[in-house]
């Protein structure tokens, strides 16, 4: 049975990452499960200098999911590469690192401060985090600025880049043809849905940011319909996320085109379900007689 | 070493109107101390993060932990209708506690406001059991301060095997009418009612001060601590998802920048929830 899989390239054990912001760089979950067990990690977003993200509450709980508006908080790329970097190091898995930035240039910086990084096997480019007012999503709502900013990445990456889409987009085809065409390497999606919740009692909005990010199981069906759709408009490969906390779910997503998946909220939920999600997709693939995993990828049409 | 694991109720009961008192079987309790918390998980599938409540009190012999929270929605609703025998699912244990090394030969002062009342209970049995094995030097004095909203003073009794209990009541029905301010005020060793020319045993002594409790009592305690310049510990609570540090959700200000975020943010499950007073902006 082969559950490795390839993209752009760069060959994973099997096709379970994680989803970025949930999972730090791998530290806080590695006292609950066996780091090495993972396709890849994908670290929380890192840019050029520290930001110390929004004010709380930046979360809450919905109806079968959450809202969040971190805002990216990050040590900044330099404590990163000592630190994270180095405790990656320990482990056979591949690093995705996800960047972000407030400008192009920011996006260049990190990505240049990480192309003779040996540890780095590819970098997510966070162009769709709803939670911060420069830079992100502004680059990733636009198929004119998702251009430019691909191009520029890809000027500068020694790594191979996916671009990590947001669903809150009129047409997210139109978003993946424009970084397939800009050069990007695989694509990820999808990012989280904006939403907002109010509480009643205090009346007032129950993030300090107003609205959030929705992620967890309620956004499953919304997610497993953009994978498809975008695996019908591009040839470059996808990593799917959302909602995904057991392997049932993951397969969806494979068998609706994605090449890998993420787990992400659900990391908060059970600690372990990036390991459950493994041995539930090893354990379909022995029941079905599926010898290769890649025969499952994008396998309903 | 953290984990994801299934306790059994061993038995629940209704303190006050909304409070709840649940002793709950689990190998969490080896390794719990006072300050620590655990993740409460629903069995309602719509609700999915674990329920944040502080350990009220460990039993190492029985492997059990009593938690007392307040029901403030659907999830803590569900946990006050579970019975003995019944299983929940913890992720535990989480958060750093408080440190007991800290207060060795002080006279120390308990504080509790409300639902932030229960993680003070082990904290006194904690420090008189480290008492019984101290030399008289590091032996620590304790007064214990709870605030309440009315006469429904849960946990008293149990605070009283462990040092002076002195009340606080918002409508005055027990104790001083007020806060746990209020008490300090009036009971304290520079109090209106100390006869400060004399060592009085009946006043309250505060060398050091732990608490846990709502937002604005913790501030007045920061004040207090910064203007009688002693140490205060103090438990922060915030929403949170993942419990363990990783999400950032948590995140408390910090004067200084943090050692692990490198910006002046602290994660409240991790990194505490109990901090120096003075390490934290609030």
């Amino acid at each position: 049975m082969n559950t490795e899989i390839e993209i752009a390239g760069v060959k994973w054990k099997n096709p379970v990452t994680v989803g970025s912001g949930t999972f730090g760089s791998g530290m806080e979950y590695d006292e609950f499960i066996d780091l090495n067990r993972l396709g890849a990690i994908t670290t929380k977003g890192v840019a050029n200098v520290p930001w110390p993200g929004n004010p709380t509450p930046r979360v809450t709980e919905v109806y079968g999911g959450m809202l969040n508006a971190i805002g990216l908080q990050n040590p900044g790329i330099d404590v990163f590469c000592e630190r994270d970097l180095k405790f990656l190091e320990k482990y056979d898995t591949r690093v995705i690192v996800n960047v972000c930035g407030k400008s192009i240039q920011d996006y260049v910086d990190v990505v240049e401060r990480l192309s003779d990084e040996k540890k780095v096997d590819m970098l997510e480019i966070n162009v769709s985090c709803p939670n911060v007012k420069e830079g992100a999503i502004a680059f990733g709502q636009k198929a004119e600025a998702l251009t430019e900013i691909t191009k520029e990445i890809k000027n500068h990456a020694k790594q191979p880049i996916i671009m990590k889409l947001s669903p809150n987009v009129t047409d997210i085809t139109e978003m993946a043809r424009a970084a397939e065409a800009a050069g990007a390497d695989a694509l990820s999606l999808i990012n989280t849905i904006t939403g907002m919740k109010i509480d009643i009692n205090r009346r007032t909005f129950a993030l300090a940011n107003k609205t959030g990010g929705m992620s967890g199981p309620a956004i499953k069906p919304v997610a497993v319909r953009m994978v498809y759709q975008v695996a019908q408009a591009v040839k470059i490969p996808i990593i799917g996320m959302g909602g995904i906390s057991n392997a049932e779910d993951a397969l969806e997503f494979i068998l609706a085109g994605a090449s890998a998946v993420s787990v992400g909220a659900a990391n908060f939920i059970n600690p372990y379900a990036t390991v459950e999600v493994i041995n539930g997709i090893e354990e379909y693939m022995k029941k079905n007689h599926v010898e290769d995993i890649k025969e499952l990828i994008g396998a309903v049409r | 070493m953290k984990k994801k694991t299934t306790a059994i109720v061993i038995s629940q009961k209704n303190l006050a109107p909304g409070i709840f008192d649940m002793w709950l079987e689990t190998d969490l309790a080896e390794n719990a101390h006072a300050g620590q918390f655990v993740g409460v998980y629903t069995e309602d599938k719509s609700l999915l993060l674990p329920r944040p409540i502080s350990i009220c009190e460990v039993d190492h012999e029985k492997n059990a932990i009593r938690i007392v929270y307040r029901v403030a929605g659907r999830g803590t609703d569900e946990f006050s209708k579970y019975s003995a025998g019944e299983k929940v699912k913890l992720l535990g244990v989480l958060g750093n506690g408080y440190d007991i090394g800290k207060l060795l030969g002080k006279s120390v002062v308990l504080m509790g406001g409300g639902i932030g009342i229960p993680p003070m209970l082990e904290l006194a049995k904690e420090i008189n059991a480290h008492n019984e094995a101290l030399t008289d030097g590091d032996k620590m004095k304790v007064s214990i301060v709870l605030g309440y909203r009315d006469s429904m003073t849960f946990l008293k009794e149990d605070f009283e095997k462990y040092g002076k209990v002195y009340i606080a009541s918002e409508d005055g029905s027990v104790g001083t009418k007020g806060n746990v301010m209020n008490v300090m005020a009036s009971e304290g060793s520079d109090g209106e009612s100390a006869d400060k020319t004399a060592d009085n045993e009946d006043t309250i002594k505060a060398d050091i001060i732990c608490a846990c409790g709502p937002m604005p009592m913790l501030r007045a305690i920061k004040v207090y601590a910064e203007e009688k310049q002693i140490p205060a510990y103090i438990s922060l609570e915030e929403r949170m998802a993942c419990g363990v540090g990783a999400c950032l959700g948590c995140v408390v200000k910090t004067k200084e920048v943090d050692h692990h975020s490198h910006v002046n943010n602290a994660r409240i499950c991790t990194d505490g929830p109990v901090f120096a007073a003075e390490d934290v902006d609030i």
